[in-house]
């Protein structure tokens, strides 16, 4: 007996690369977007390779903290390229999984069947956020303490439990030893507890099979191919053709990763902030306090909401919503058809708006608020939710939409109505120009994306092929 | 639609680059500008020289060590320990201020920074300014003062080298007051040209200082960039291979 037989005898390893790699059959026409989930995985495993690395050197201790990254940086041996690797591997992790995510937006791949596949990816979404900015403290550096201080300040503006609740995330009163000993645990465990979660969003992922460009279901196509005859006709063994593929994309993505750890790992500041190269200082508030660019955009919708009835938690509570609202993103969309190829012009449209707005807000967030900045942020914090609450509308065939979509598209309506209030009776100090303008697009897209498609003429959706194209 | 899509999508990338270059700025508007020479080993011997001559009598750079600074900038060790370093350190120290901790903080009324990360912290452009703004004002404690960095503690060290000279300020419409220039007081050691080729280098050794691996990153960098290439290229080749019987027509 052989130790193969031995082995798959007891533990089914032979089985799971059949059904994961040499016989999941992935449809043959992915494009360049269908490059990032695997770099993902590519990024997450380094991240914690040179995690551990780093973690062999680095003193979770206020006192020693600053001072074990520096030893890092110049006594370690490699310490520096590891270094790199890891403060540049958080961003470029980021970057991968926002465009990761587009990918599914652009095709539909939330939707139906998939709808598990998205909920464990936007769980995953949330715990690389948490793991990054647990991480963040780490360094000790001015900025770090400083975007922790605001960041679990934030949980204070919650009514009643508020300042309980951020003490408990602390441990003390202020950012501390304490707390950094804790954040430390914390960056440790979570990217274990992410590799279960991609393990799931796997899992999930080849039990309905993966879509593709043109959101068409090779499952149901016809069958047969050169290597199965139950095979999907469109389908091509994962390895070695997608192995090979994304070998190939994963050199090119190399290229650009080790281009920035190698030329300019700072990345102009928005890899690694200027001010973290102060040690954390209490004391010494820095004159602008924004947190890593990857946050911004979230952190610009937080800072565009107004404090209302004496408390801030609105803010709180509309950054949550941004992130939350992506979660329902399986339900909002009602279009019969998956890929952004066949869905009609408004919804294309919306989609391109949706993309520029969350890179303008990214860009916002880094920027100390003006009265003209905060109007932008607030004028596109509102577009970003209407992308979400009128997509029952714009994406529907018309009597689709249901109660849930006439409800989503009144509180659309009511966003609206209410930065209307903000800018006309409350912000003296901006521009009439602004003002007109940003109440003449805001009803000019609840009108095209909302009521046109909803009420007056659904969109026109194109016919999908019945087999893959390309 | 397709094509206008992948266009868009491609436009969409790149607006990540623009927004990543400006963000180091602020405030650097009206300063000079200064190239740095990181590549030039006399050019940065030159810095370590007056760093340790003029800085650290009361600054440390302690996450800098002498070994480092001597192998990174062929300065062999006996002269190191000969001429750089005048406590009773030891080759493998960090260069650790002259002065103690404690009286510095009495003197100057704050403990004079730490210079190892000033580098990055502060950038080449700024730093370079600084040395070379100094003027004298008798208003101040120290009896100096800095058009970049306005009320700074530190006295101009320096003096001797740049002369002492004055500042003339003038006031703009809206009542501020303005930089105008400089008028030279007395004459230093150092001819204008030369203070500024001098502070130059100081710069540049402050920038190895905050980043001492700079010097052989980019190096390393332009090796992995070639095997890189290489990598990718016999990767398509190699995917174009598999990818041969996979019929793109039904």
């Amino acid at each position: 007996m052989s130790f193969n037989t031995w082995l798959n005898d007891r533990l089914p390893v032979g089985q799971a690369i059949k059904d994961h790699l040499t016989e999941y059959y992935a449809p043959k026409n992915f494009n360049f977007w269908y490059f990032f989930g695997a770099l993902s995985l590519v990024v997450l495993i380094l991240q914690i390779v040179t995690g551990i690395l780093l973690a062999m050197n680095y003193k979770p201790d206020a006192e020693l903290a600053f001072a074990s990254v520096e030893y890092i940086m110049r006594d370690v041996w490699g310490g520096w390229f590891v270094r790199y690797m890891h403060s540049t591997g958080a961003s470029f992790f980021f970057i991968l999984i926002y465009l990761h995510m587009f990918r599914g937006l652009l095709y539909g791949s939330y939707k139906n069947p998939r709808e598990l596949v998205w909920i464990f990816g936007m769980v995953i979404y949330i715990a690389m956020m948490a793991t990054a900015f647990f991480g963040y403290l780490l360094p000790w550096g001015q900025m770090s303490f400083w975007g922790a201080q605001v960041i679990v300040n934030l949980f204070e503006t919650l009514p009643i439990i508020g300042e309980s609740l951020s003490q408990w995330i602390r441990g003390d009163y202020v950012i501390s030893d304490i707390t950094l000993n804790r954040f430390y645990a914390f960056h440790y465990l979570i990217p274990f507890i992410l590799v279960g979660l991609v393990v799931l969003h796997i899992l999930a992922l080849h039990q309905v099979g993966s879509n593709n460009p043109d959101g068409v279901e090779i499952k149901k196509g016809p069958k047969g191919n050169q290597w199965s005859d139950t095979a999907p006709k469109d389908g091509v063994p994962f390895h070695p053709y997608y192995t090979v593929k994304d070998i190939m994309g994963l050199s090119v993505f190399l290229i650009f990763f080790f281009g920035v750890v190698f030329f300019m790992p700072e990345m102009g500041g928005y890899f690694l902030e200027q001010p973290n190269f102060e040690p954390a200082n209490p004391l010494k508030t820095p004159e602008h306090i924004a947190p890593v660019w990857y946050f911004t955009p979230y952190y610009a919708i937080l800072r565009a909401v107004p404090s209302l009835a004496g408390t801030q938690v609105w803010g709180v509570l509309g950054m949550g919503a941004a992130i939350a609202v992506f979660f329902f993103l399986p339900w909002l969309d009602r279009s019969p058809v998956k890929s952004v190829r066949y869905k009609g012009p408004s919804t294309r449209l919306f989609l391109i708006i949706f993309a520029i707005t969350f890179l303008v807000l990214g860009w916002l967030g880094t920027l100390p608020p003006t009265v003209e900045y905060t109007a932008m942020s607030q004028f596109l914090s509102v577009v970003y939710f209407m992308f979400f609450f009128l997509m029952p509308c714009y994406s529907g065939t018309g009597d689709n939409k249901g109660l849930s979509g006439l409800i989503l598209f009144i509180v659309s309506v009511l966003l609206y109505l209410g930065v209307l209030i903000l800018w006309w009776a409350q912000t003296p100090d901006l521009a009439l120009w602004i003002k007109t303008l940003y109440t003449v697009l805001g009803a000019g897209l609840l009108f095209y994306f909302g009521v046109k498609p909803g009420w007056i003429k659904a969109d026109e959706i194109k016919v999908v092929p019945e087999r893959v194209t390309g | 639609m397709r094509n206008v899509m992948k266009k868009t999508c491609i436009a969409l990338l790149c607006a990540f680059l623009p927004l990543s270059a400006q963000a180091a700025g602020g405030g650097s508007a009206n300063l000079e500008h200064v190239e740095i020479r990181l590549n030039d080993t006399h050019s940065l011997q030159n810095g370590a020289k007056i760093f340790v001559n003029y800085c650290l009598g009361c600054h440390s750079a302690d996450y800098m060590r002498y070994n480092r600074l001597s192998a990174d900038l062929d300065i062999p060790e006996e002269i190191v320990l000969r001429d750089m370093i005048s406590s009773d350190a030891k080759i493998g120290d960090p260069m650790t201020a002259v002065m103690p901790v404690k009286k510095s903080a009495e003197w100057f009324g704050v403990t004079p920074p730490d210079l190892s990360l000033t580098g990055r912290l502060r950038d080449a452009k700024w730093l370079y300014n600084y040395f070379i703004s100094f003027y004298v004002d008798p208003d101040s404690v120290s009896g100096w003062n800095n058009t970049v960095f306005e009320n700074v503690a530190m006295p101009h060290v320096l003096a001797d080298l740049q002369g002492r000279r004055t500042a003339v300020f003038t006031t703009d419409e809206d009542g501020q007051k303005k930089f105008d220039r400089f008028e030279v007081q007395t004459e230093g050691q150092m001819s204008d040209e030369e203070f500024k080729s001098a502070m130059k280098d100081l710069t540049g050794f402050l920038v190895y200082v905050g980043e001492p691996v700079k010097l052989k990153r980019v190096k390393y960098g332009i090796y992995v960039m070639l095997f890189l290439f290489v990598l990718a290229f016999l990767s398509w080749m190699l995917k174009t291979e598999y990818w041969r019987d996979i019929k793109s027509s039904h």
